[in-house]
């Protein structure tokens, strides 16, 4: 062999390696790196102001484990992720199919729905800060007008986390909807054409076959949905002036915990470590079982079909 | 002290100002500008510090010197930006304004900023106001800019309906001079007001009344050491008495300041008193716009009493320390305070100022001509007691003020179930 030939296959087994490097590269600076350092971080006494005060084992970890209002944040940031996460999901698959039918001004609709996307999440929270003010708000006006108590929506801890559910999925509802909507499009017609010479209706059309095709993309937007949801900040920390999560903490989510022990009360940042490296398992390990349940719900009953559509 | 973490953080920061083509600064030098260098000068501040026409006036003076302004909308926000940065050892501004509260932690990280102290500045302060920014070793770590003297506000039209006398000197008579005597002129109040609270949130109340106490948290005003919440009883009677006036005697409009609620309930009148620092007055008047009927009487239960106030620190990381301190200097000399003072209403600290003509003339249209001015003065020599705030002082505040909202705004404790988790919550801080 010679001298090229030896390069011409050493640069074909390389060069893809070589192509998609720049990005670990980055990964690694940006992704992996800090995520280790965190953990470094976690095992040390470390004050935001005066650094690092020495090793101390799992002594952070302990401290997190061992405070009611970490379990608070890990409920309240369930609540709050199921709260949005769930309707904003079903809600997103039923108007990109509406907005897959044949529409006039489709553009028109399409766009928008991602225009409340595209505000900025700190106008939304004012928006929705009138709405939602206790005594001066809008919805306890109308429900007081009705003839109905007026609802706590910053002492009520279940109300709370409706309220910012709601600014959630007014945020990323249309966003979800262009994802949908992007992988029904790229269903080929003939299938359902195919599904409607059968003699299927509308609705069988849509659970049997599109929902079914959707699979990789509904198993992508509950992935990360989750993420987002389980990383939930700025919502529910611009739902007051103090961005505390309420005098009990009745919407204090994981990451505002964090943000609190590292930057406000204590400013300990191993604490705060110690906090992110719990929120990153629980993602994880929830994002894994999340990901075998969209599976199999969109898996079976339509395997056969599955198959037989896909070559 | 640098962790290799925040210099990473900070690289990226930098990275990011290069991306955006934001950097503020030509050529960083380090040793003093000469006097007709182009310099941009960054100055951050939050709230309102009235120096918007102050800027123009010393850009005039030195040609040479631009000066760009930030404003964070809150002073958390700001607090948090500051410490972040100040450890990171880049991305603050040539000055950084702080306010009182943040100083014990400012003075843990008194090597990371200017020393300011000099002749020019000899003696400008109340002593109070600088000592409380000079380090153990004599260090001058920020320019006091104003205080926050405190008188009590009221609705002259509101007094009137319950029978109660209008006028202010006759108001600062009839509230006494004691927390009680001002809790039971709010009982007289309440039984003919018709639904109106007398003030507008304990936790206000509780941050009048914890700044007159010399030790609030701490046992030792040199170094912190704790009291344990379960056995601090001063704080455990200023809670209970608050908390019976609030609840008990509905004295309080339950609302927690700065909130939306809180806003709207002034156009609504829905309490008739407040306390109110000299810097308060701009914010009553932009929220009750439109309401007549306020005023400001020159008394303070309890004694003086002072909330808040702020410096301006110039960070070591600064590449134009020596012109930052200048501008600083001019900043908080006494005229240019007085300025502020008459722009925003910020009270100034300087104690030439306080015997000012130019400020003791000074009246206020919004409360029915006040002569705000010498009132402030007089509350700002009422002042006694210079609070020690050590590094964990925030952070007790912090479960204090949340024990007192449980009870007074959200409602859903008692006062002993709210102290017991208060109790719970200190020994989870340490």
């Amino acid at each position: 062999m010679s001298w090229r030939q030896r390069f011409s296959r050493w640069d074909v087994k390389t060069a893809p390696y070589l192509y998609i490097a720049p990005f670990f590269l980055l990964f690694a600076l940006v992704g992996l790196f800090p995520l280790l350092y965190t953990g470094w971080v976690a095992l040390n006494k470390w004050s935001l102001i005066t650094g690092n005060q020495g090793f101390i084992g799992l002594a952070n970890f302990q401290y997190v484990l061992a405070q009611p209002r970490f379990w608070d944040a890990v409920t309240n940031t369930f609540s709050i992720f199921l709260l949005s996460s769930v309707p904003q999901i079903f809600l997103a698959l039923g108007i990109a199919a509406v907005l897959n039918a044949n529409l006039r001004a489709k553009t028109f609709w399409r766009m928008g729905v991602l225009v409340p996307y595209v505000v900025a999440p700190v106008a939304v929270s004012l928006v929705f800060g009138q709405l939602f003010a206790d005594e001066s708000g809008v919805f306890n006006a109308v429900l007081t007008s009705v003839g109905l108590d007026p609802i706590g929506w910053h002492s009520d801890r279940f109300w709370s986390h409706i309220a910012i559910a709601t600014m959630v999925n007014f945020r990323w509802t249309g966003y979800n909807t262009l994802i949908f909507l992007a992988a029904m499009q790229a269903i080929p017609r003939d299938v359902t054409e195919a599904a409607v010479v059968d003699g299927a209706n509308r609705w069988q059309t849509f659970f049997n076959v599109t929902v079914p095709m959707l699979r990789p993309t509904i198993i992508f937007v509950v992935i990360t949905s989750t993420i987002g949801g389980l990383q939930i900040f700025d919502e529910p920390r611009l739902f007051d002036n103090f961005s505390l999560g309420g005098p009990d903490r009745e919407w204090m989510t994981v990451t505002m915990y964090l943000y609190e022990l590292g930057w406000n009360s204590q400013r300990n940042l191993g604490r705060s470590a110690a906090v992110a490296w719990l929120l990153f398992v629980i993602i994880v390990v929830f994002a894994l079982i999340n990901y075998v349940i969209t599976r199999r719900i969109a898996d079976s009953d339509h395997r056969p079909n599955r198959k037989a559509l896909v070559k | 002290m640098r962790s290799p973490l925040m210099r990473g953080a900070a690289a990226l920061a930098g990275l990011t100002l290069l991306v955006t083509g934001c950097s503020s600064n030509a050529a960083p030098s380090a040793s003093s500008p000469a006097s007709d260098e182009k310099i941009t000068l960054t100055v951050a501040t939050f709230n309102e510090f009235g120096y918007d026409d102050l800027f123009a006036e010393y850009t005039k003076l030195h040609p040479n010197i631009t000066i760009t302004p930030k404003k964070a909308a809150t002073s958390n926000e700001a607090r948090e930006n500051y410490f972040s940065k100040l450890a990171a050892g880049s991305g603050l501004s040539d000055i950084e304004a702080i306010e009182v509260d943040w100083l014990p932690d400012v003075m843990q990280t008194s090597d990371k900023l200017m020393d300011l102290t000099g002749d020019d500045v000899k003696g400008r302060w109340l002593d109070w106001k600088a000592g409380a920014a000079t380090t153990a070793d004599g260090k001058l770590v920020g320019f006091g800019t104003d205080i926050g003297p405190e008188g009590v506000c009221y609705r002259s039209d509101l007094f009137k309906k319950a029978g109660l006398p209008t006028d202010r000197a006759e108001v600062a008579k009839l509230l006494g001079t004691t927390w009680a005597d001002y809790f039971n002129v709010g009982k007289q109040f309440v039984a003919k007001s018709n639904g109106v609270a007398w003030f507008d949130s304990a936790d206000a109340i509780m941050q009048g009344q914890i700044n007159q106490l010399p030790n609030a948290f701490s046992s030792s005003d040199t170094e912190e050491v704790l009291i344990p919440m379960d056995q601090n009883q001063p704080v455990k009677d200023m809670y209970t008495s608050i908390l019976k006036a609030s609840v008990d005697d509905k004295l309080s409009a339950h609302l927690q300041q700065w909130q939306p609620d809180w806003t709207s309930a002034f156009q609504k009148g829905k309490f008739a008193t407040m306390l109110c620092p000299g810097w308060m007055l701009g914010v009553i008047e932009g929220n009750a716009k439109g309401v007549e009927g306020w005023d400001i009487a020159n008394t303070f239960p309890g004694g003086g009493g002072n909330w808040g106030g702020s410096y301006l620190t110039v960070p070591a990381q600064g590449a134009h320390q020596q012109a930052a301190r200048d501008l600083a200097a001019w900043l908080t000399a006494p005229d240019q305070q007085i300025k502020a003072f008459k722009a925003k209403g910020t009270f100034p600290s300087q104690v030439e100022a306080l015997n000012s003509p130019d400020l003791l003339g000074v009246t206020n249209k919004f409360f029915n001509n006040a002569p705000t001015g010498q009132i402030l003065a007089d509350r700002a020599k009422a002042v006694t007691v210079n609070p020690f705030k050590g590094p964990q002082y925030f952070a007790v505040r912090q479960v204090l003020s949340d024990a007192m909202n449980r009870v007074d705004v959200t409602k859903k404790q008692t006062a002993e179930v709210s102290w017991a988790q208060a109790v719970k919550e200190f020994g989870a801080l340490s």
